[in-house]
C-alpha cells in the first residue's frame, strides 16, 4: 500500500517537474525574430567590442544603420530592463523601419539578453506576449529586471558597485542599470557594460538613449532622465515633444550620489550624452491585481486605479489604462524628437531618421503595424535575439 | 573564485536534492512524502539549469 502511495505521488512530482521544466525550457529558448529594415547596413555582435562576452548569452545582436551623409552616432539600448517592453519594442520597431539619411544608429534591441530569458522570481508573470499585427502575430519573450540566476550566481550579501564602491541591493548585482560603467574581469552583467562601454568610445558615440518603463508609484515617470552634459537637450525636447507630439514629458536630473546607472555612468566614463526615457507601466506596480498578459499590454488595472485616487501615484491613471501603443508610441516620438533638437544643434553631428512611426500613428495603428512578418523575410535579412 | 562558488552552490543543492529524495523514500505519513516532493521540484529544476 505505502508503496503504491509512493509511486503515485513519484509519478504526480515527474509529471510537475516535466511540465514546469518544458514551460521553462521553451521561454528560455523562444526565437524572437527581427527583419532588419531597410536602413540596416549591417548587423554585428557586441563580443566585437568585447571579447570577453563572446559566446555568452549576452553577446547581443547590434544593429547598424549608417546614412550617407556624414553625421553623428547613436545608440539606442532597448531590454536594459526586459520586463519594460516598450523598450524592446521600440528599438523592435526602429530596426524594422528606420532609415538613417545623416550619421549612424547602433540598436540593441536585448541589451541584457539574460534577463530576456527569465521572468520574476515568484512573480507569477507570463512567460511571453503576443504582439498583434497585420500577419497574426508576434511572440516575445516577458523578461525581467534583472539577469537571469541560471547565467550568474550567486548573488552577494551586498552588492558593492565598481569603481564607486557604493553599497547596493544584493540583486542588483545582476541589474545592467546599476552596473555602469562595467569591468573587463566582474560578472556577467558588468562585462556585458564593458562591453557596451567600449563600444561608446570606440565608435564615438555622440548619444545613448537608454529606453525603460517605470511603475506608477516610482516618482521617476513620464521623464526623461538626464545626464548633465545632456541637460540643455533634454530640456529642449522635453519641451518640444509636450508642444507636438500629444503628451507630456518631463526632465530629471541623473543625481550623482546614486551610481551604476546608464544616465550617471556613461556621461562621466564616456564622451556620450547619456539620457533614458521612462513610460508609465502599471504592470510593474505593487498594488497591481492579476499579474498577466492583458494588463502587460493594456495598462489596465482597478487597483491601480484606485491607488490613483488615493493620491498614491506620480502619474495619472483611469480605466483606459496605459496600452503598450501608447507607451512604444511615448519611446519613438521621443528619441526622433531628441534627435531632431541634437541635429538642429550640431548640424555637423547630425542623425536624421526617416520611416519612424510617431506617437499619433503607433497608437493609430498599433505597434504590431510596424513589424515585419519573417515569413515573407529574406533568409539575410533576418536575425534574432 | 565566481565559478568555484557556482560549483559549490550546484553541488550543495544536489545534495539537498538526494536528502529529499532520501527522505521521501523513508517517509512513513503521506503528509511528509507531499512536502518532499513539493519541496524537491525547484531543487531538481535548478540542478538541472531549467529554472
Amino acid at each position: 500500500m505505502m508503496k503504491t502511495r509512493k509511486a503515485l505521488f513519484a509519478l504526480i512530482g515527474a509529471v510537475l517537474i516535466v511540465f514546469a521544466g518544458k514551460s521553462f525550457y521553451g521561454s528560455r529558448r523562444l526565437k524572437e525574430p527581427v527583419v532588419a529594415g531597410p536602413g540596416v547596413t549591417m548587423v554585428r555582435k557586441l563580443s566585437e567590442s568585447f571579447q570577453g562576452i563572446k559566446g555568452s548569452v549576452n553577446d547581443a545582436n547590434i544593429y547598424v544603420l549608417e546614412g550617407k551623409k556624414p553625421g553623428g552616432s547613436v545608440l539606442l539600448l532597448g531590454g536594459s530592463h526586459p520586463e519594460e517592453p516598450a523598450g524592446r519594442l521600440a528599438t523592435w520597431v526602429l530596426t524594422e523601419n528606420a532609415v538613417v539619411e545623416q550619421g549612424r544608429v547602433f540598436i540593441l534591441n536585448s541589451a541584457n539578453r539574460s534577463a530576456t530569458t527569465v521572468t520574476r522570481l515568484g512573480g507569477a508573470y507570463p512567460p511571453d506576449f503576443t504582439i498583434k499585427t497585420p500577419w497574426g502575430g508576434q511572440k516575445f519573450r516577458m523578461g525581467d529586471r534583472w539577469s537571469n540566476p541560471l547565467d550568474q550566481w550567486p548573488d552577494p550579501e551586498v552588492y558593492v558597485h565598481y569603481p564607486t564602491r557604493q553599497e547596493l541591493a544584493y540583486v542588483d548585482v545582476r541589474n545592467l542599470n546599476r552596473a555602469w560603467p562595467g569591468r573587463p574581469d566582474g560578472t556577467l552583467t558588468e562585462r556585458t557594460c564593458y562591453a557596451l562601454t567600449k563600444l561608446i568610445d570606440a565608435e564615438k558615440i555622440d548619444i545613448v538613449i537608454d529606453l525603460h518603463e517605470a511603475e506608477l508609484q516610482y516618482p521617476v515617470i513620464s521623464a526623461i532622465v538626464a545626464h548633465q552634459k545632456g541637460a540643455d537637450l533634454a530640456a529642449m525636447a522635453s519641451m518640444m515633444i509636450s508642444g507636438s507630439e500629444g503628451f507630456e514629458i518631463g526632465v530629471e536630473y541623473s543625481p550623482e550620489a546614486l551610481r551604476g546607472l546608464s544616465h550617471r555612468e556613461i556621461g562621466d566614463h564616456t564622451a556620450a550624452i547619456s539620457l533614458l526615457l521612462e513610460a508609465p507601466e502599471p504592470f510593474l506596480d505593487a498594488t497591481r491585481g492579476r499579474t498577466d498578459r492583458e494588463l502587460l499590454l493594456t495598462g489596465r488595472d482597478p487597483f491601480v486605479v484606485r491607488a490613483g485616487k488615493r493620491g498614491l501615484l506620480f502619474e495619472k491613471i483611469d480605466e483606459k489604462g496605459w496600452p503598450i501603443d501608447v507607451r512604444v508610441g511615448r519611446h519613438t516620438s521621443a528619441i526622433l524628437k531628441i534627435l531632431e533638437v541634437w541635429s538642429d544643434e550640431k548640424p555637423d553631428r547630425g542623425v536624421v531618421l526617416t520611416g519612424v512611426p510617431r506617437y499619433n500613428e503607433v497608437i493609430e495603428k498599433g505597434t504590431g503595424a510596424f513589424l515585419r512578418d519573417p515569413a515573407k523575410a529574406d533568409k539575410a535579412s533576418l536575425h534574432f535575439e | 573564485m565566481s565559478a568555484l562558488i557556482t560549483i559549490a552552490y550546484y553541488a550543495m543543492t544536489a545534495f539537498a536534492a538526494v536528502l529529499l529524495i532520501w527522505n521521501f523514500i523513508k517517509g512513513k505519513r503521506w503528509q511528509d512524502e507531499v512536502l518532499y516532493l513539493i519541496v524537491l521540484i525547484p531543487f531538481l529544476l535548478r540542478v538541472l539549469r531549467l529554472k
